[in-house]
């Protein structure tokens, strides 16, 4: 995940709105020669002249909380009252806006700066026009509440009457606008209630799955439950027959990857007459060719490729083979995680109006351009025929980068002939995933007399083929604690897969936390050593790796360090416990945040495990742009962790998932959920994104915790509590 | 054949198939999307409403089953006192992540608060752990139906 680097060579843009008033924009240097017209909603301000605000929020609106933080930042330097503010959400318009993804925690990273821009060169433009108009220098002038004034001669303005007469300047270069010192900040780092909060409350239309048109059908696409399946038969008739079904269709297969699978297509006059009617299409499916993959053929594979010699060497730096030789003690041990689905509880779905070559879509997704690119190229219109809508999305956690439904939704609307919503039932949506691959990893290191870890060595086991692995399957070279031990080996094994993977919240990270943060607990009672002094002892003294704290495959052991002892404080490591309870604790890096975790539970004498609280500390940079949801997001994130590691897995039978529901893919309940003590460690970094790095550091705390109270290790996700029996 | 039903206080008639869920109708043949749809199966919560108060899933009743029963959904919330007073509460705790089964949660917390106005954590336990939270809001949904019943946390 690099490459993300926020782009400095922007301009602003600029105009005026219908009926007087000011829109501003930003565009990069380098995308696009044609101007912004001013007649188009594409810019991120507009000033109207009764002195609302409108501020576009550029990005898609997961639970991240981006509706909410990302306006603020151009609230801020704009001088506006909150309560003057609305945020309407932008179209999918890359060219307008930049990057719309909701995807690397990086909203923040790469919006921090550059939003604050734009609301200082939209203040820096009403500032010229109230001096111009009063004959008195800009820097006499200055601003509060979305007002003008100068100090010398007593006038004011509002920016709504100022509005008509700065939208015909020029706008101010970006780079040489002076932004607010952050003890100025009047918005950044005041806890701002989410923008939509008051609809959600009342029940309002606001995600994809509310959308409704004129005249739309509902539909649902029956797929086959092995994924590269076609249709064999299906009783249409049977199915068309139904009072309420509309129609009903066989959708082939388009090709490629993350396009349009095969299927059949039910549309009724509303959903649940559309899912009735599927059971009545029996349909048959031609399985694809080759082995189906299943969850107890992968585990047998996974202990040969073990026991095999590794077919790829990733790192290997100094003698690791002789480091073990010469160690005072060595442990070696495995891990295991399972596949996962993200499961958001809004199922996948979207709603598409196709007139012609023109396609409009309404979709709950997290990556709309690529979206627009799947249908251009499966429908075969221009992507510049297809508006896109980014309704709220009802949870993310990654599902939502693919966009599959939103092909279907364009192909099934264009081959009805009416607007059509598309929604998976939750079976679908359960069945139908890109899962969080499982993993196997198997390590052995070496330990010097002192406490020190001499040797690492790791053979990895995923997915992928003979050149790569399949995706979100891989493992970084610099993952932890690469580069903190002198003789360390990664190794990597891999089979092939045939359901397809993807990003799950803190990628790939989200299973490292647990392995390398659990056996580095091994490692330390191994020698005796106390969990947390032994992970000082291996962070040692503060030091950087990579090019800078934006550096995704860089490291800073001092961050790691202070959220270590932070977490370990609040927790009041140390202390004593009853029987058969035990603090964990862990910490982790990933999508630029340092996190530690310590875990506190008691294990029942039946083996279950009641989690009583867990504290977290976090360094995202130097601020915090929105604390309440930012508290909201690492609660969130880390009680997310806890359900996972107590109880979901994904296995797969005969090529296809075997779950199906909440009931056998549990999800953590209230009653379940620990109070979470949450503080941000500030430093001098640029700030960044909060939806994943969370997640990473509390399953190992809580195997941690366990071991602490019962002395069983468990290695393996999600963690078997018929284990911990007394 | 023609169903009478009366929805936030509202004289409705509705002519579909008696087995549609409640959910359905309120969606699709009505337009009221507050009432979300999760899993289908009476696992998730995030379509409860109340049938004379008594929360219900909407997925898993039958539009045939509700009888003279007084429907309300979350659109409707915001008539009772109780019900302003949780809306105003998830708003100013900033309880919604993705927000999307703080419907179900609100209307399961309406029904709480009428039978148990002053709940303690194990009451509130046991009337909202049906009702899932993808994102994980349960500390705040916590605190939010204490703040609206006036209990201390």
């Amino acid at each position: 995940m690099t490459g993300f680097g926020p782009s400095r060579r922007s301009v602003l843009t600029a105009g005026a709105i219908a009926g007087g008033g000011l829109w501003i924009g930003l565009s990069p240097v380098n995308a696009g020669t044609e101007p912004a017209s001013a007649a188009a909603l594409n810019a991120f301000i507009r000033i109207a002249p009764d002195g609302i605000v409108t501020i576009i929020a550029q990005n898609p609106e997961i639970g991240q909380g981006v509706r909410t933080s990302i306006p603020m930042l151009i609230a801020e330097e704009l001088d506006v009252d909150w309560g003057q503010v609305r945020i309407e959400p932008a179209l999918a318009d890359a060219k307008t806006y930049g990057r719309q993804v909701a995807g690397g925690s990086m909203a923040t990273t790469l919006q921090y700066e550059p939003m604050r821009r734009v609301g200082a060169g939209a203040r820096a433009m009403l500032v010229a026009a109230a001096a111009a108009g009063w004959g008195v220098p800009a820097a006499e002038c200055s601003t509060a509440h979305g007002m003008v004034r100068h100090a010398g001669s007593g006038r004011s303005a509002s920016y709504g009457s100022l509005a008509s007469a700065a939208a015909t300047l020029p706008p101010p270069d970006v780079a040489k606008l002076v932004l607010k010192a952050p003890h100025d900040f009047r918005l950044i780092g005041k806890p701002v209630p989410g923008v939509d909060n008051r609809r959600i409350a009342e029940g309002e239309p606001l995600f994809g799955i509310d959308t409704r048109l004129p005249g739309m059908k509902y539909a649902v696409f029956d797929k086959c439950p092995v994924p590269g399946g076609s249709v064999a038969s299906a009783d249409l008739a049977a199915v068309k027959a139904r009072r309420g079904v509309a129609q009903a269709f066989v959708v082939p297969a388009s090709g490629g990857e993350g396009a349009l699978a095969a299927g059949v297509a039910i549309i009724a006059d509303n959903w649940w007459t559309a899912n009735q009617a599927r059971p009545h299409l029996a349909t048959k499916w031609t399985l694809p060719a080759g082995p189906r993959q299943t969850t107890a053929g992968d585990n047998a594979e996974a202990a040969r490729l073990a026991a095999a010699a590794p077919q790829r060497l990733l790192v290997d730096s100094g003698d690791s083979k002789a480091a073990l030789a010469a160690a005072v003690k060595t442990v070696k041990a495995s891990y295991s995680y399972p596949f996962l689905a993200h499961a958001p509880l809004e199922p996948m779905n979207c709603t598409a109006r196709v007139t012609g070559d023109k396609v409009e879509i309404w979709a709950p997704t997290q990556s709309p351009e690529a979206g627009r690119k799947l249908v251009a190229k499966v429908l075969g219109v221009p992507p510049a025929n297809i508006t896109i809508h980014m309704l709220r999305c009802g949870g993310g956690f990654g599902r939502r980068l693919t966009n599959e439904y939103m092909v279907e939704a364009a192909w099934i609307a264009r081959a009805a002939g009416v607007p059509v919503k598309l929604v998976w039932s939750r079976e679908d949506d359960m069945t139908q995933g890109n899962l969080r691959p499982g993993g196997w990893h198997n390590l052995e290191a070496g330990l010097a007399a002192d406490g020190s870890i001499t040797a690492w060595t790791n053979h990895f086991i995923s997915y992928g083929g003979p050149q790569d692995f399949a995706r979100a399957a891989g493992i970084d070279e610099t993952q932890f604690p690469a580069r903190f031990v002198p003789n360390f080996r990664l190794s990597a094994s891999v089979m092939p897969l045939a359901v397809p993977t993807g990003y799950l919240r803190a990628p790939e990270n989200n299973a490292f936390g647990f392995v390398m943060q659990s056996f580095i607990d091994e490692l330390a009672h191994a020698v005796g050593a106390d969990p947390l002094a032994f992970r000082q002892h291996l962070l040692g003294a503060p030091r950087r790796f990579g090019k800078d704290s934006l550096d995704f495959t860089g490291y800073d052991s001092g961050r790691a360090r202070t959220v270590l002892d932070k977490a370990a404080a609040m927790a009041g490591w140390g202390r004593k416990l009853p029987d058969r309870q035990g603090l964990g604790i862990a910490f982790h890096f990933s999508h630029l945040g340092y996190f530690a975790t310590v875990v506190e539970a008691a294990v029942a004498t039946d083996g279950a495990v009641t989690v009583k609280k867990l504290w977290v500390a976090g360094d995202v940079g130097r601020q915090i742009v929105n604390p309440s949801g930012a508290l909201n997001q690492v609660q969130g994130g880390v009680l997310d962790a806890l359900g996972s590691s107590l109880g979901q897995a994904i296995t797969l039978e005969d090529g296809a998932i075997a779950q199906r529901n909440f009931g056998d893919y549990p999800l953590l309940r209230l009653a379940d959920a620990p109070p979470v003590e949450v503080a941000f460690v500030l430093s001098d970094n640029p700030p960044t994104g909060l939806g994943e790095p969370a997640y990473p550091a509390t399953p190992p705390a809580l195997a941690n915790a366990i071991f602490a109270a019962t002395g069983v290790r468990l290695r393996s996700l999600p963690l078997d509590t018929a284990a911990l029996k007394a | 054949m023609p169903t009478r039903l009366r929805i936030n206080n509202k004289p409705v008639t509705v002519t579909v198939d008696p087995d549609m869920p409640l959910l359905w109708v309120l969606r699709d043949e009505l337009g009221l999307v507050g009432t979300k749809f999760g899993c289908g199966a009476g696992l998730c919560g995030a379509c409860t409403v109340h049938l004379d108060g008594q929360p219900v899933r909407a997925c898993q009743t039958p539009v045939s089953a509700v009888g003279t029963a007084a429907i309300t959904t979350i659109e409707g919330l915001s008539a009772s006192a109780m019900g302003r007073k949780l809306q105003d509460a998830w708003v100013s705790l900033d309880v919604p992540q993705c927000g999307y089964c703080q419907a179900g949660q609100l209307m399961a917390a309406a029904a709480l608060l009428k039978a148990t106005p002053k709940p303690g954590d194990g009451e509130i336990d046991a009337a909202m752990t049906g009702n899932l939270c993808r994102c994980a809001t349960y500390t705040r949904i916590r605190q939010a139906i204490k703040l609206a019943a006036g209990v201390t946390a």
